[in-house]
């Protein structure tokens, strides 16, 4: 199990040190930079201009800023912001609590909604229920986002003026019931399609344990429908979700761009755009390390909790 | 079109006007402004949104318009042009001119008064060091200063005492007032002891002068903003402004709608809500000019644009009134100049465009440009084809590029869309002219000052070795004689004359096709008043001392 570990973190690390390479070269190469949204203010010079790049470091050639970005990288320091001047990790720790509370209730709910309907639509496959969940799920993952969170605003705001249109909290409430009220309409519309997804993943899985050896012979036994249900079906097809949730962990962490800007919801996914938008190039690729370490770190947990509960993995 | 809702500046200037006629001159003046202080009890919240996040608090670092928003609420500068153009004092007791004796003759010495008793918000007194070491700081090499323009003229800053400091110009310099007045002053105590200004707590604390103070931040959502009770003007009448950002300008103008955002700010409300804005319950919707002129602007060194008639031809292919009214339903305004229609210096005896598709083909068979075999026309092995840019996602905008485009085709002129984001738009596509034409917004002003020379003078050109703007690479000696002339007189009625014929001269030699002066809507809720359009600032907040609630 340690040998596992071991290889994996050392995998880990060469690919954490290829993909800030590549986002380094990738934002450094592109045409534009940081400094065109100041030329078109009045009175800019071009020598005002490479006066702010030389301040900012930004005339030196690119393989020494990037040694120099990475030598401060690894011991913690990860640059500051262009716009704004601070740390980059404190950027994002500012945005992180948002993003939490957003995509962790929209998880939350999606996760247990769409495990429970993928179970049933699989317990009573070609049901009506189970047609009519299908027919949702395709919905909910065909329709863009942005256009269910205009569609929400409009009846629950506009119209019937139950729900803030949008914004995170009242300025000068910021009660917790205040913080619910906001939180409502964009985490129902990122956990609907969220919902969609889990439920067709979970019922695929069950699908794939009801048929196994061992399902039929806990029936044969004469176990009760319900004991065969928790014990042997959803423990067995809830496997293959644990892989499912390691992946979606740095969709979590990383917001939900569009949801996001449609309900000016302050958190990661609005700040990764606004960042590239101005090349902001210290918090894209602050943010590019992030979710390149969550996805890493997301795939060994899930890879490590599935070795535990399945034996047969360790073994390989 | 223009504003008609200038309540809260109009009383203030009514009083100051008043005040003039009474004789009351420098120290009543401050008394006066005082008394109204105390009488002042601000009240309320406004929610103020902008379409971008502002992110730089000290003034003088490399910032973009919005950030502009936050600085005329925290910070004050000496003086600033009121809508009509003309200068009004803050900071200082008077605006320095030649007949008050704070500008020399020549131009070249100044002396600034400035008000006694006024504190910054930590408590510590504004005295002329604090202005000394802003002017300063703008030049100091070390320092990532936005611009140097203007200040790198200054010489020998002297303070005289507390409230009055000198200093001399190398060169006579007519716009260094209009620089003057949108440079916001910082304290000097708060870079006591700091080692890198860039870096200093201040840049993100920030201590003014102005009506509000900075309550805090938080990153990607808003500013919070509380009225600064020991204010030395008139006002703030808020107890509360919270400055919200919102990036989406349909979200924007939902959260109008719905009552979350008290008044739009930049971007403002886009042009396909107009009429259904009109008739929102409670809402006040108002057009107005901006210094802001949008046009068709050439690279003077494609040899296609260096013949006039081709220019002409174009100019006369260029549909403008189809554009603005059915692309931006009839906001802006047509114009034939970079100036806007607002200001004292704009030349309205201009000729008018015309589009004449017939006319413009005439142009160009009379010139010799003939079309060759794929229709494209040509001269001297010269083709009239060139590609044609701006930022892409603005989709205005590339609808009037294939308007353009379907125009200038019907008179054998290929023009081919090459669009890209903003940051590489306006990085060294567009200040290096690496491209032929581009369709582009741009205030060429500094307030309400006329001068242009970072954008029309010969020698501005970065592609031809110069420091400035002039990305058309445009060169007449004319134009330089005239800029050269305009910047070094004081006199407005003198340089009135000078920039009306700089004007006819662009107008008659065509570097950029001019096609409108824009207009943008603003909204708010009808117990709001104050926020006033004032075409010789870049943003609205100018006047945020006088916006009041309820």
């Amino acid at each position: 199990m340690l040998r596992y570990l071991g290889s994996r973190l050392g995998q880990s690390l060469l690919l954490l040190i290829i993909v800030s390479f590549i986002g380094f070269a990738v934002l450094n190469l592109a045409p534009g930079g940081p400094l065109s949204q100041f030329a078109l203010s009045p009175g800019m010079t071009q020598e005002q201009l490479d006066k702010i790049a030389a301040q900012m470091g930004l005339d030196r050639p690119l393989p020494v800023q990037y040694i120099e970005w990475f030598r401060h990288m690894i011991v913690g320091d990860w640059g500051a912001s262009y716009r704004d001047g601070q740390p980059v990790l404190a950027v994002i720790g500012r945005h992180i609590f948002a993003t939490l509370l957003l995509m962790g209730t929209a998880t939350v709910i999606s996760v247990t909604l769409g495990s429970t309907i993928g179970i049933f639509s699989a317990l009573k496959r070609g049901s009506g229920f189970d047609y009519t969940m299908t027919v949702f799920a395709m919905i909910a993952l065909s329709i863009p986002t942005f256009w269910f969170g205009l569609i929400a605003i409009y009846i629950f705001s506009l119209s019937l003026g139950w729900l803030p249109a949008g914004n995170m909290y009242t300025v000068g409430d910021g009660s917790a019931l205040d913080y619910l009220r906001h939180l409502i309409l964009p985490a129902m519309v990122l956990a609907l399609v969220d919902v969609a997804i889990w439920s067709r993943y979970m019922r695929t899985s069950t699908l794939t344990v009801i048929n196994q050896d061992f399902v039929r012979t806990a029936r044969a036994k004469g176990l009760s429908r319900r004991r065969v249900l928790l014990r042997h079906i959803v423990g067995n097809s809830l496997v293959p979700m644990v892989t499912l949730a390691g992946l979606q962990l740095p969709t979590v962490l990383g917001g939900a761009l569009v949801t996001e800007t449609v309900f000016t919801w302050p958190g990661m996914g609005r700040l990764f755009l606004d960042s590239l938008g101005y090349s902001d190039y210290p918090v894209v690729m602050g943010l590019l390390m992030a979710s390149a370490i969550l996805v890493l770190v997301g795939n060994l947990a899930a890879d490590l909790i599935v070795a535990l509960i399945d034996p047969r993995i360790r073994l390989a | 079109m223009t504003d008609t809702t200038r309540t809260g500046h109009m009383n203030r200037r009514q009083a100051l006007t008043l005040m003039g006629a009474a004789g009351l001159m420098g120290p009543a003046m401050i008394g006066r402004d005082r008394a109204f202080a105390a009488n002042a009890d601000p009240s309320g919240q406004i929610v103020l949104a902008f379409s971008q996040e502002p992110t730089v608090f000290n003034p003088l670092m490399p910032h973009i318009e919005v950030d502009e928003g936050v600085y005329y609420a925290v910070f004050d500068t000496l003086f600033d042009f009121d809508p009509e153009g003309a200068l009004f004092p803050i900071l200082a007791t008077e605006v320095p001119t030649v007949a008050n004796g704070g500008i020399s003759e020549d131009g070249l010495s100044w002396r600034l008064k400035l008000k006694d008793g006024v504190t910054w918000h930590d408590g510590t007194p504004f005295t002329a060091e604090d202005v000394k070491f802003t002017l300063e700081l703008t030049v100091d090499p070390d320092f990532r200063s936005f611009r140097s323009t203007g200040y790198s003229f200054m010489r020998n800053i002297t303070v005289v005492s507390d409230t009055e400091l000198t200093w001399e110009m190398s060169e006579p310099f007519a716009p260094m007032a209009a620089i003057l007045a949108s440079t916001y002053i910082i304290p000097k105590h708060a870079f006591d002891g700091v080692e890198d200004a860039n870096t200093a707590p201040f840049n993100n604390a920030p201590i003014g002068t102005g009506p509000f103070r900075f309550k805090n931040r938080m990153a990607g959502d808003h500013i919070e903003l509380e009225a600064n009770g020991e204010y030395h003007m008139d006002g703030p009448f808020l107890k509360t402004l919270i400055i919200k950002y919102v990036p989406d300008l349909n979200v924007l103008y939902t959260q109008f709608k719905s009552g979350d955002i008290d008044v739009v700010g930049m971007q403002y409300i886009t042009p396909d809500h107009l009429a259904e804005a009109e008739t929102l319950p409670n809402k006040v919707v108002t057009v107005a000019g901006t210094a802001t002129f949008e046009s068709l602007g050439l690279n003077m060194m494609r040899p296609q644009f260096q013949d006039p008639a081709v220019r002409k031809a174009l100019y006369a292919a260029l549909d403008k009134t189809s554009i603005i009214d059915a692309l931006y339903y009839g906001v802006p305004t047509p114009t034939e100049t970079y100036m806007p229609q607002q200001s004292y210096y704009y030349n309205d005896q201009l000729p008018q465009h015309e589009f004449d598709l017939e006319k413009a083909a005439a142009l160009l068979d009379e010139a010799g440009w003939m079309p060759g075999a794929d229709g494209v026309r040509e001269k001297d092995g010269v083709r009239l084809e060139f590609t044609n840019s701006t930022t892409a996602g603005n989709h205005l905008r590339e609808q009037a590029q294939q308007f353009i485009q379907q125009t200038f085709g019907a008179i054998g002129v290929k023009m081919e869309i090459k669009n890209f984001p903003p940051a590489v738009m306006w990085g060294d596509y567009w200040m290096n002219s690496e491209f032929d034409t581009v369709v582009v917004g741009l205030n060429t002003l500094a307030g309400a000052d006329p001068d242009t020379s970072s954008f029309f003078m010969s020698s501005m050109s970065p592609a031809r070795g110069g420091a400035g703007q002039n990305t058309f690479a445009y060169q007449s000696e004319r134009v330089d004689e005239l800029l050269v002339a305009g910047a070094s007189s004081f006199v407005p009625e003198e340089r009135k004359a000078i920039y009306e014929e700089l004007q006819e001269v662009i107008r008659e030699d065509l570097p950029f096709l001019p096609m409108f002066q824009y207009a943008v809507i603003k909204g708010r809720k009808d117990d709001v008043s104050g926020p006033a359009s004032n075409v010789n600032n870049r943003i609205d907040t100018w006047n945020v001392r006088d916006w009041t609630r309820g």
